[in-house]
């Protein structure tokens, strides 16, 4: 049986494997980008990044000042025991690794600006539910740091415009936003839904490892051409100029209402901080994306 | 791209050799400051008033970082750059009246700031953002913490750190601006992606 107690403990650990160990997805990503960069300036930032990424793994430190604020993806199957009281575990989990990791307090009342202190407030940790079949439970911790944060944007186009104003927004919006994301950055992209689905899709495929073609050729077309137009801007690793601009696109849709084109960008910077794991039935943990021994 | 190693206090003529694209580190004293503490050592210069350390051939830090005491002791934990614009602010008069040498921060500064660089003498490294343990890493001790009221975050941590670094000069003594020129080599390109993307 997996009680609440068990959650709690289980998500504080993914919450510091994720702030202080990448994916090796995105660890491979940032290795490769570093082999083909051209700048120098370019190639000095990534060697920085990446030693700063083994030195967070080796001390167990978080790898950004910035640890973000925190959102999960929960998906829980219907037969999972105690469903209702997972809430209150990833409220407790948050608060205990704001302290023990230590977090850096970042939720702050938009009205009073005050920061309670804990990375929880009105709607935060913020909690994505999706319900499956079975007994199992699959937890995404997604630390979601404010620099990137800041440059994300949505474009209620035309439908005229269609893809290809999509993908000029893209490029405009990535032009827009220079060194202000931290760069080298993972674009997620959507188009579709309304203003809100939009935003979510593009926010969720930011979770998607960098190593997975798309399984839809079109949209994968789409992403190679996407991934190649963002590394010719130039803007490069940190805005100094290089060929790493960003280590990958991934893009998602809903389908539209006939009058509306929602484009929504999402930006996540090098930093690109992730983990999920696999709860069984038994209690029996499986990490997804990271090794743990 | 030549790499330096610069130690405070650093001269005037050291930081006139250093062109963009350069890669420093730096060995001494550096101290942090954001828009608080900048704005209290102008308004002290203008009152006459003595600031408590002399700045001259040091390096200012645009960070706030985050600091715990252990054993009486202070220790970084974290200190990453933060966004250098809002420091655009009071930069010019800062390097002018206070001859700071090395400006290190995230994202550049704009056209005023070069400007004081050029005419007083002093670079812009930009210092990998997020890049916190690194520099957590290059700090050897906490020397002092001047102007504590201002909260931790704001306060002047003066630091003495080793290799601190790697810092791109962005802004050298010539006028050159890399963040600038990025910009202006994007601009040019733009046209072209949309071409390739038949937009
Ligand atoms: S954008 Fe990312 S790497 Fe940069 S400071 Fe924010 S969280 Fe850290």
């Amino acid at each position: 049986m997996v009680d609440e107690k068990a959650i709690e403990d289980f998500t504080v650990k993914l919450l510091q494997l994720a702030v202080t160990e990448l994916p090796k997805d995105v660890k491979a990503a940032l290795q490769r980008a570093y082999c083909e960069e051209k700048s120098d300036a370019g190639k000095t930032q990534l060697k920085a990044i990446l030693d700063n990424v083994n030195l967070a793994e080796k001390t167990r430190t978080p790898m950004c000042q910035d640890t973000g604020v925190i959102i999960f993806y929960v998906k829980a199957g219907t037969q999972v025991e105690n469903l209702g009281k997972i809430e209150n575990a990833l409220h407790r989990a948050t608060i205990r690794a704001t302290r023990e990791v230590p977090l850096r307090p970042n939720a702050v009342n938009p009205l009073t600006q005050k920061n309670s202190g804990d990375n929880t407030g009105r709607f935060l940790p913020f909690i994505n539910w999706e319900v499956t079949s079975g007994d199992t439970l699959e937890l995404t911790v997604f630390p979601k740091g404010g620099g990137s944060e800041n440059v994300c944007a949505l474009g209620m186009l035309r439908p005229g415009d269609g893809v290809k104003g999509l993908k000029k927004f893209v490029v405009d919006t990535l032009i827009k936003s220079g060194a202000k994301p931290c760069p080298p950055n993972i674009l997620g992209v959507a188009v579709g839904g309304g203003a809100d689905i939009a935003m979510k899709l593009a926010k969720k495929a930011l979770l998607k490892p960098l190593d997975a073609p798309n399984p839809d050729p079109e949209l994968e077309k789409l992403e190679r051409e996407l991934f190649e137009a963002a590394n010719m801007t130039g803007i490069g690793p940190m805005g100094l100029g290089g060929t790493s601009t960003v280590l990958g696109v991934n893009i998602d849709y809903a389908h539209r209402h006939p009058a509306s084109y929602p484009v929504a960008v999402a930006f996540q910077c090098w930093a690109a901080r992730r983990a999920s794991a696999r709860i069984h039935k038994d209690g029996k943990v499986e990490y997804l994306t990271h090794k743990v021994v | 791209m030549t790499v330096y190693k610069l130690r405070t206090p650093i001269s005037e003529e050291d930081v006139r050799k250093l062109k963009v694209n350069d890669t420093i580190y730096v060995t001494g004293t550096i101290f942090t400051a954001r828009d608080e503490a900048h704005h209290r050592a102008l308004e002290f210069y203008k009152e006459g008033k003595d600031i408590p350390l002399d700045l001259q051939g040091l390096a200012v830090f645009h960070c706030g970082p985050i600091v715990k005491k252990k054993d009486e002791k202070w220790i970084i934990v974290a200190a990453g750059p933060t966004t250098s614009t809002r420091m655009d602010l009071f930069e010019d008069e800062f390097i002018k009246n206070f001859k700071v040498r090395v400006v290190i921060g995230k994202g550049g500064m704009g056209k005023k700031t070069t400007d004081a660089m050029k005419k007083y003498g002093a670079v812009y490294g930009a210092f990998t953002g997020g890049a916190a343990v690194l520099a957590a890493k290059a700090v050897k001790n906490v020397k002092s913490v001047e102007w504590h009221d201002l909260g931790m975050p704001e306060a002047m941590w003066v630091l003495n750190v080793e290799d601190f670094g790697p810092l791109t000069v962005a802004i050298d003594t010539y006028g050159n601006n890399l963040f600038e020129d990025v910009q202006k080599s994007v601009e040019e390109i733009r046209q072209k992606i949309y071409e390739k993307l038949s937009v």
